[in-house]
């Protein structure tokens, strides 16, 4: 069955829940069961719904580290180059590497760079923007911004098989079972 | 799964008989998403709401030629002559940043602090926020004698060849502001955009939807994007939170790098940040009481939420009064005539009315909030915030002016009044600010309808 890891006919089955606890448990049997190319989708974080498809980890607070250091010493460096090299001055006799002075521009450039960091990071690793998915091809997933909770499990995936799956997904006792179509 | 006890169902609980909740009982996740998505998109726009407008836009326009008949003549315009070269421009200025730090302490600090009763005045704070710092950053540019050339404020290659001085405060400021600006805004949206998605779906025309469509970035709600979503946000609050009190600072640093009596203090960085969540609060409750009673949300912005607005107010009203008071201590303590003639002269010089009435609006009046049926009655609490509000705007008065105006050698003191330029261009921003907001509650969701959601009970992932 390689071809259809290759191109699937179809994106994926989703199933519909009604409550958090509905979705997570589900999840949590699709991973016991090995599934792994799948998504929860909830109208608010639920941070056990991430737990359960085994994604543990965001790699957002690095990507914001890494933008603070960037900003503090760019701050800082700017600030040094001008105030020491490029434009000297004489300010009150002070020295021309008046540190102390320096920090509170550099700080500000350190939020500024984490912040940014952090939120081009965010949409980025989330590969957002993306207007279309398949998953909109799907009516009722419309209710994923509103009350309703799904579990899709993609046709990538290797155990995915469009009988089998579609029978485990039953066990798992959802509101619906849709194919996505691309 | 959580363990212990369940925290969210306590939220719509009452504690004791005369706590109110802060959402009241019987919501579900749909009633949530309607109440507050409908008062955009199935609301019919009021005549109150046209009339609020109208009124705003109307000094939006005195705004707008004030500010032209200030570009084409100058600053003389204005009262501000030699030694008081900051007048109502840096007054303002204050007055405006500090109204908007309230907003990013609902948004950042009591995120941090888990006080999930902000989810529903967060985002409007937020707004309110970004519309007071947008009023603040137009005072020093307007106040800049040449305004066009703003932008060499910041270091860039110029062909001048010159550079910014960064030993200056006032250049902190640049960084301060716009930073803090900047960090507002995209907090405020990223907050925005799995509504903007329940907007999306929501919508019924067709261009209603590809515009709230293309603001939500085609969110979906996948539990990895939430994963990321969380960890940025509670990051953006974690750097939001230093960045509020830092902003504040580095404004109190402009007077207090000086060396002018009343100004050359140490208190002032603390003293001006409490000051500014005093009346940025007085200017949430000024904003939140008229919309949860015309727009029907109280049940959402409940009297808890107001009740506990008031207890901030009080108790950074209290911290205010602790600067008022050691600042007469040290003048006194100090042993410098010029500090100590700097109290006598505001207590007993020309603007004494004024310091006694800053005394009166901020201090004296606002100690009635111990009581607990003043913070129970909306009307009370919407005249105090702006008896606060008053007050807060006389204390940079009282502070920039009584310092400017006489100084060290009598020879060099002169006298300060604000001429109709001066007001035009104030009540223009005020016009500005309240435009800004009745826009801003008819076409984006004035609550954060996500964070509404995770207060219910059955948000709660319950175990097996």
């Amino acid at each position: 069955m390689s071809h259809k890891a290759l191109s699937p006919a179809i994106y994926g089955l989703i199933a519909e829940f009604d409550t958090a606890t509905d979705l997570v448990h589900a999840a949590e049997a699709a991973y016991a069961a090995g599934y792994r190319k799948m998504d929860a989708y909830s109208p608010f974080p639920i941070e056990e719904a991430s737990e359960a498809i085994g994604f543990h980890k965001s790699r957002v607070p690095l990507v914001v580290l890494l933008g603070g250091l960037l900003g503090g010493l760019s701050g800082f460096g700017l600030q040094y180059w001008i105030n020491v090299i490029a434009y000297p001055l004489n300010i009150g006799g002070k020295p021309y590497d008046s540190w102390p002075a320096f920090i509170v521009p550099s700080y500000e450039m350190t939020i500024l760079f984490a912040g940014l960091a952090g939120v081009f990071g965010m949409f980025a690793l989330n590969g957002l923007p993306m207007p279309y998915h398949p998953l909109f091809n799907v009516d009722r997933f419309a209710r994923v911004a509103r009350d309703k909770f799904f579990l899709c499990v993609e046709a990538a995936d290797p155990k995915f098989d469009i009988v089998d799956t579609q029978k485990f997904m039953q066990n798992l006792h959802p509101v619906s079972i849709e194919e996505v179509p691309h | 799964m959580r363990e212990g006890p369940e925290e969210k169902t306590i939220l719509q609980d009452v504690p004791w008989p005369d706590e109110p909740p802060v959402m009241t009982p019987g919501q579900s996740y749909g009633s949530v998403t309607d109440q507050i998505g409908d008062a955009v998109l199935k609301r019919p726009i009021g005549l109150g709401w046209l009339l609020g407008l109208a009124i705003a836009m109307g000094f939006v326009a005195l705004l707008g030629a004030a500010v032209t008949y200030l570009f084409l003549v100058g600053v003389g315009i204005w009262g501000i002559n030699i030694p008081i070269g900051w007048g109502f421009a840096i007054i303002n200025f204050v007055w405006w940043i500090g109204i908007g730090h309230a907003g990013t302490l609902i948004s950042a600090i009591l995120l941090l602090l888990k006080q999930t009763w902000r989810n529903s005045i967060n985002r409007f704070a937020e707004a309110m926020t970004l519309f007071a710092v947008a009023c603040a950053g137009m005072f020093p540019v307007l106040h800049m004698g040449r305004p066009w050339v703003a932008y060499w404020m910041f270091p860039y290659p110029s062909s001048m060849g010159v550079w910014p001085q960064f030993r200056s405060p006032l250049v902190w400021d640049v960084f301060a502001v716009s930073t803090y600006a900047t960090i507002s805004a995209v907090f405020w949206y990223v907050g925005l955009v799995p509504d903007f998605a329940t907007m999306r779906e929501k919508a019924e025309s067709r261009y209603t939807k590809a515009v709230y469509g293309i603001l939500s970035m085609g969110w979906r709600g996948s539990a990895r994007h939430w994963k990321r979503y969380e960890s940025l946000y509670i990051l953006l609050a974690g750097l939001a939170t230093p960045l509020v009190l830092s902003v504040h600072t580095v404004v109190s640093f402009d007077f207090a790098i000086s060396i002018l009596p009343g100004w050359h203090t140490t208190i002032f960085p603390p003293y001006f940040v409490a000051g500014a969540i005093y009346s940025g609060f007085a200017m949430v409750l000024v904003l939140a009481i008229p919309i949860r009673h015309y727009y029907h949300l109280e049940n959402m912005i409940t009297m808890r939420h107001l009740q506990n607005s008031a207890k901030v107010m009080l108790a950074t009203g209290l911290i205010v009064a602790y600067g008022y008071f050691f600042e007469a201590f040290m003048a006194f303590y100090s042993g410098s005539t010029y500090e100590r003639f700097m109290m006598e002269n505001r207590w007993f010089g020309p603007y004494a009315i004024f310091y006694w009435l800053l005394i009166l609006l901020n201090l004296v009046v606002p100690q009635v909030l111990w009581i607990p049926k003043v913070r129970a009655n909306t009307v009370w609490l919407f005249v105090l915030s702006l008896v606060i509000l008053t007050g807060m705007w006389l204390e940079r008065f009282i502070i920039i002016i009584t310092s400017l105006t006489r100084d060290f050698l009598p020879s060099s003191w002169g006298h300060y009044v604000a001429t109709r330029w001066d007001y035009a261009v104030f009540f223009g921003t005020l016009g500005f600010f309240f435009a800004a907001m009745f826009i801003f509650i008819r076409i984006m969701p004035a609550i954060s309808i996500f964070e509404m959601r995770q207060l219910l009970p059955e948000s709660e992932v319950k175990a097996k």
